[in-house]
């Protein structure tokens, strides 16, 4: 199947549609951010408070009101798709290829090597993701790239098991072994046939773990250890606001609403990959 | 079974020693000096010179492990930056309150995920299926502060049909113990749908039915019983990212549990306390396992533990 076909099969569930759509308008908004924003995403307005200091709810100069320090909503949000798709996609590129290389590696090699990486997987199994991140992260003092790491490293656990069960399955399949039997290499047979089959897989948890990604730096910044204001990040400008979300609801709802909207579209695009590309799910729904 | 059991029980002991290692690593290595920490800033370099001899932190570095160790295996888990106590002693005064949230939230995570998994599998392939499947992805796509927070502007704020907040009565602990049920309850709707969609394709299914049974006796008491085992060991793989969304939902809810202790303490850069707490959750996790590892054979008679 052609990326091409693919592409229009997912295009025929309107729910997995309206994913690629968002998904397409985020990455759009951050990078064009410098020619879309309608201000200066850190610049403080003197008439985007009220005269009692407070933020200013959605009118026709601030689209979607002003934040605490009277700072443009949109134009943070914008710049806020940067921070999310940045880490978004840095931190779940390295979460892949750890878990990759880990699970590939032990399902192949398979021994004492393969048992010790494996029980490493089941230890960091045991710590709650959440709170091994809290734990990194404040020890770490986060910075944007710092935040990336923290969250790969508690992320490539799940890749890795799955990467590794799926090896094993194809490692053990006739035509590995007739390929050894005519002498085939160990790297030729790991570069020309088990990653090509491992690809699918791959793709699947790549596009699932932005989601998880995503979620995890939103609940990092909203809790103070993740982007560090004044970079704008979507869980950061909750963050910031939370305790005026009765009054500035808008705050909390524009910010709100795109982390789960970002967040479902990636979690509807791996699921409706994974019912495309795995073959052991057809005919099954 | 005994070879099993001492099996299993092996292993978590070994699971817990690396977990102890970890955790010694996250609260000795770190760039910041935990002897100067404790001190406080106008501590003289004598003070800290002597916190660091009191801790053992010029000793070498496996020599400051198995300390580390023995004073964990006497339930020592050092003392917090800022509260100068126990952390232990921390810890313990928000177990209770925890503990509560947890079995309250896991019992609405069960109840919302299974009932909506058994209806989506008897309504296959229609309108209501799909639904309740993208459903559930919008539950396990919301952050628990997004869904803590608007919860607690509809229910408490707007609509005043709970408390804002708060910790002591039935009352106070439905609102949290709702959203982590509804957010957490995807995951288990969507399998316990595939798992009775797999077992209402089984032959002693179809017996069952030709034999007169009504549609309801066939379900509740041939189907579910067989869908929901793999509910078991998911609740215990679930634990650690319930422990997570606890964190944020006590933090938000002003819920005196462990979660909030840790919110509190990353505020405050408290390590030892934010360790301590992961430590705990840790251990947690690893007797749930070790729990549904003992729990699953006991109750599927498939699994022969012989050829295990």
């Amino acid at each position: 199947m052609s990326g091409f076909d693919l592409i229009k099969r997912l295009f025929r569930h309107k729910s997995v549609a309206f994913s690629l759509i968002v998904i397409l308008v985020v990455v759009a908004a951050a990078l064009m951010a410098s020619w879309i924003a309608p201000y200066d995403p850190n610049k403080q307005f003197y008439d985007g408070l009220t005269m009692e200091g407070a933020p200013l709810p959605p009118n026709s100069r601030f689209l979607l009101g002003t934040d605490l320090l009277g700072r443009d909503l949109l134009s943070r949000l914008i710049y806020g798709a940067q921070t999310s798709l940045i880490i978004g996609i840095a931190a779940n590129g390295i979460a892949i290829l750890i878990g990759t290389l880990v699970g590939v590696t032990a399902g192949f090699v398979r021994g004492w090597v393969g048992n010790l990486l494996m029980r490493l997987t089941d230890l960091m199994m045991a710590f709650p993701a959440l709170l091994l991140a809290i734990a990194l992260a404040a020890i770490l003092e986060p910075s944007l790239w710092i935040v990336a790491l923290v969250i790969a490293m508690v992320n490539w656990v799940q890749v890795a098991r799955v990467i590794y069960s799926e090896t094993i399955a194809i490692a053990s399949r006739e035509f590995i072994a007739v390929e050894r039997t005519l002498g085939a290499s160990t790297l030729r047979i790991l570069f020309s046939h088990l990653l090509p089959h491992l690809l699918p897989t791959i793709m699947v948890w790549a596009t699932l773990g932005i989601s998880t990604t995503v979620l995890l730096e939103a609940t990092l910044s909203f809790l103070g250890v993740g982007v560090q204001p004044p970079t704008p990040s979507w869980g950061n400008i909750i963050f910031e606001s939370q305790t005026y979300f009765t009054s500035a609801f808008w705050l909390v709802l524009f910010p709100g609403v795109l982390i789960v909207l970002l967040s479902l579209s990636f979690n509807l695009v791996g699921d409706a990959l994974r019912d495309e590309l795995d073959p052991s799910l057809k005919g099954r729904d | 079974m005994a070879v099993y059991i001492l099996r299993r029980l092996a292993y978590a002991v070994l699971i817990l020693l690396g977990v102890s290692f970890i955790t010694y690593l996250l609260l000795y290595l770190i760039p910041a000096d935990p002897a100067r920490q404790l001190a406080g800033r106008s501590a003289t370099p004598e003070t800290v010179a002597n916190i660091r001899a009191q801790l053992g932190l010029d000793l070498p570095f496996y020599q400051q492990y198995f300390r580390y160790l023995w004073d964990l295996l006497q339930g020592d888990l050092g003392r917090s930056y800022i509260q100068r106590t126990e952390v232990s002693a921390l810890i313990g005064s928000r177990l209770v309150a925890s503990s509560e949230l947890l079995v309250w939230g896991i019992g609405f995570e069960l109840l919302i995920g299974i009932s909506l998994g058994v209806l989506a599998a008897l309504k296959r392939n229609t309108a209501v299926d799909r639904a309740l499947m993208t459903l559930s992805f919008v539950g396990v796509s919301s952050p628990h502060f997004i869904a803590s927070m608007l919860f607690l502007y509809l229910f408490a704020v707007n609509l005043d049909w709970f408390p804002l907040g708060g910790y002591g009565t039935v009352h106070h602990i439905l609102l949290p113990a709702l959203t982590l049920g509804l957010l957490g309850s995807g995951w288990y709707s969507r399998m316990v749908r595939s798992s009775m969609i797999e077992v209402l394709q089984q032959d002693f299914i179809r017996t069952a039915r030709s034999k007169g049974l009504t549609r309801a006796r066939v379900i509740f008491r041939h189907v579910l019983p067989n869908a929901i085992i793999p509910v078991i060991p998911m609740v215990a793989i679930d634990i650690g990212i319930f422990i997570g969304g606890l964190v944020v939902v006590e933090s938000v809810f002003g819920w005196p549990g462990l979660g909030q202790l840790a919110w509190q303490a990353i505020q405050r850069v408290d390590i030892p306390v934010i360790v301590g707490v992961t430590m705990i959750s840790a251990v947690f996790i690893v007797f749930a396992n070790l729990l549904a590892d003992l729990l699953v054979p006991l109750v599927d008679p498939r699994i022969n533990l012989d050829k295990t």
